[in-house]
């Protein structure tokens, strides 16, 4: 009796709150069993978008599609939807097994089945021994398993999670990443993740749509997202990343010859347009730039200030000649011991794929 | 305008009290209201109004008749229809509240406030004009058709329990909106997601998490209205007998004070066992 996955389509929505936008025309398909990442700073419109889908807000424009049905005018209790709230928005006055029966009972499901269920329920977030907890005895982890198995005990078309990990320690964090993106894969649903956590989109979303200012930005896979951002804001919103501000100075095929404002130069590779002359903006994430003791081709000078060691990693604090902050990361060499201070040379590492932005 | 139930928290283990700060108004309460009240206490087993015969006649007298039975109840059931009244008014305010911004609420709460800024006897009067025979109630029923002779409204219990429903509203809406308000209201749109409509919402989860906030209100209405001796004589008169009436006859026209002391702790042990049964109450809601 289980439903195939469900398609969620998002069709030019628009809602506003007084003035501006929260959410501008968007469009989003996503197909039955993918996880799609609303990802975004604080007022981007990533949790607006998410109530308009849950019910919760009423769009000015645009419709939303679950599966089959267009369900603009279906109010929150006939939309089939799981929601998994941030503070978890278990009943306090309800104990585990009646929260995760609650959505059971609201169906008119019989009383022996809610039984079963919910036990089928806890069982699959591993808290049978919590079945009669109310959920203030719980740690923060326990009540997003149960608020979990709330949502999934109605079977949803659709799973919503609103910031599900943000009060949660960083190592919990990782294991209930897993835990939701397994129930998500064995409950075969389609499920809409809001977060302002890049990492945590990276790690379980199908799909990252980047949103600012209520739009948008760039729909696309985590690695696409990670190598290729396509604006500025992408670029700068996902990982951290170094800008170095230059000119294009040669075309050719493909490749644009650009001339850095700190005199080295770089080709680089990129599918947009620039003609001769365009400022531009070269991006290179920290792991893309190398320190050498030695000038050569397409490096330049910098002052080494500061390397700090992250697990694996050296990650150095080096200022270009004009005092700009750059950061660069390393793979550390194990045993070596830190060389703090002094001039060095700062160039692309082997396989760098810097990006490219008009600069305005 | 913030506003906020006392709260009754327990100290914090290994945290010494100094119950010497108590003292001053410990020390007032003992003079002026411990004292009184044993003595009042004492007073009800006299016999005569003379304070000259100990014995148990006035208690018996009391509980004896019928009449003095009745007016117990009758005071009773005043409070538990005024508290009845005022809930049904306060929670869908309750609901207005908790949907609206934080301007909205700021005006709601200033509103819910005015009346409290005018005295009880004012009210009450203001009250006269409503019910009477020629009053705006009467008037605007017989001018919508609906009625040809004028009701009968002063000097009744509906007239009454009106009267007292506005006036005592405040203090249900106070402490009932303050704990709607705390309650998380992701907690409305959880329930909603999960397939339960308005009412099975309001019932399951908005109406359960508001009940300490209804017991509070419960509470001070109750009391507040059994014991409302202005309302009760000037909109009941004289043909509704309820025991603050009976204790000032007793005691101020009757000169038995026995037999007022009598109707002071029956009137006292009564309002005190309704309110603990609202305790009760919260009690069973919150183990269920």
């Amino acid at each position: 009796m289980r439903m195939p996955p469900q398609p969620l389509t998002l069709d030019g929505l628009t809602h506003g709150y007084g003035a501006g936008l929260a959410v501008d025309n968007v469009t989003l398909e996503v197909r039955g069993g993918e996880l799609v990442a609303l990802l975004g700073p604080s007022g981007c419109g990533k949790t607006t978008l998410l109530r308009i889908i849950g019910g919760f807000v009423t769009q000015i424009s645009g419709s939303v599609i679950i599966g089959d049905r267009r369900v603009d005018s279906y109010p929150p209790n006939q939309r089939e939807v799981g929601v998994v709230f941030q503070n978890y928005a278990l009943f306090p006055h309800m104990t585990v097994a009646e929260n995760i029966a609650y959505g059971l009972a609201a169906r008119g499901v019989s009383k022996a089945l809610q039984r079963e269920r919910v036990a089928e329920m806890l069982a699959t977030v591993q808290m049978t021994a919590f079945a009669e907890r109310k959920p203030r005895q719980l740690s923060g982890g326990q009540q997003q398993r149960v608020a979990l198995a709330r949502a999934l005990a109605v079977r949803p078309r659709i799973l919503l999670l609103d910031e599900p990990f943000a009060a949660l320690d960083k190592n919990l964090r990782l294991d209930l990443q897993i835990e939701i993106k397994r129930l998500q894969r064995q409950f075969g649903l389609t499920a809409i993740l809001v977060t302002h956590d890049q990492d945590e989109a990276m790690s379980i979303a199908d799909k990252i749509a980047v949103m600012n200012k209520g739009r948008i930005e760039q729909l696309g896979s985590p690695i696409d997202i990670y190598d290729d951002p396509s604006t500025l804001f992408v670029n700068s919103f996902i990982g951290s990343s170094n800008l170095l501000a230059g000119t294009i100075e040669r075309l050719e095929a493909g490749t644009f010859g650009v001339r850095l404002d700190n005199g080295a130069f770089w080709p680089v590779a990129s599918n947009r347009s620039f003609a001769r002359g365009d400022a531009v903006f070269a991006s290179v994430r920290p792991e893309q730039l190398t320190l050498a003791t030695a000038e050569a081709p397409g490096r330049f000078p910098v002052n080494h200030a500061l390397s700090l060691p992250i697990g694996g990693m050296l990650l150095h604090d080096v200022r270009e000649t004009n005092g700009a902050k750059l950061k660069v990361a390393e793979p550390r060499v194990p045993g070596t011991s830190l060389s703090m201070g002094g001039a060095a040379w700062c160039g692309l590492a082997a396989n760098a794929r810097p990006s490219l932005f008009p600069r305005p | 305008m913030a506003i906020a139930v006392p709260a009754l928290v327990a100290p914090g283990q290994g945290e010494r009290v100094d119950w010497r700060l108590a003292a001053p108004l410990g020390l007032v309460y003992l003079g002026l209201f411990a004292g009184p009240l044993l003595l009042l206490i004492g007073i009800s087993f006299f016999e005569d109004s003379e304070l000259a015969k100990p014995g148990l006649a006035s208690w018996r007298r009391f509980w004896g008749d019928a009449f003095y039975r009745g007016v117990v109840v009758d005071t009773l059931r005043l409070g538990l229809l005024t508290v009845a009244a005022t809930t049904l008014l306060a929670y869908p305010l309750g609901l207005v509240f908790c949907a609206s911004g934080p301007r909205v609420q700021k005006a709601l709460i200033f509103i819910i406030l005015l009346p409290l800024l005018t005295s009880v006897v004012i009210r009450t009067f203001a009250w006269i004009v409503i019910l009477a025979r020629e009053g705006v109630i009467n008037n605007t029923l017989i001018a919508l058709g609906l009625t040809s002779t004028p009701l009968k409204l002063l000097q009744t219990e509906l007239g009454l329990v009106m009267a007292l429903t506005q006036i005592e509203l405040p203090l249900m809406l106070l402490p009932l909106l303050t704990v709607m308000r705390q309650i998380d209201p992701n907690l409305i749109d959880a329930s909603r997601a999960l397939g339960a409509s308005r009412w099975r919402t309001f019932f399951r989860v908005l109406l359960p998490l508001s009940i300490p906030g209804w017991i509070a209100g419960a509470t001070l209405v109750f009391a507040s209205a059994c014991t409302a001796f202005i309302s009760q004589s000037v909109i009941g008169g004289a043909s509704l007998v309820y025991l603050p009436a009976l204790i000032w006859q007793q005691s101020m026209v009757v000169y038995h004070w026995p037999f007022a002391a009598v109707a002071a702790v029956t009137l006292l042990v009564s309002v005190l066992a309704g309110i603990s049964l609202f305790g009760a109450l919260e009690r069973a809601a919150r183990t269920r």
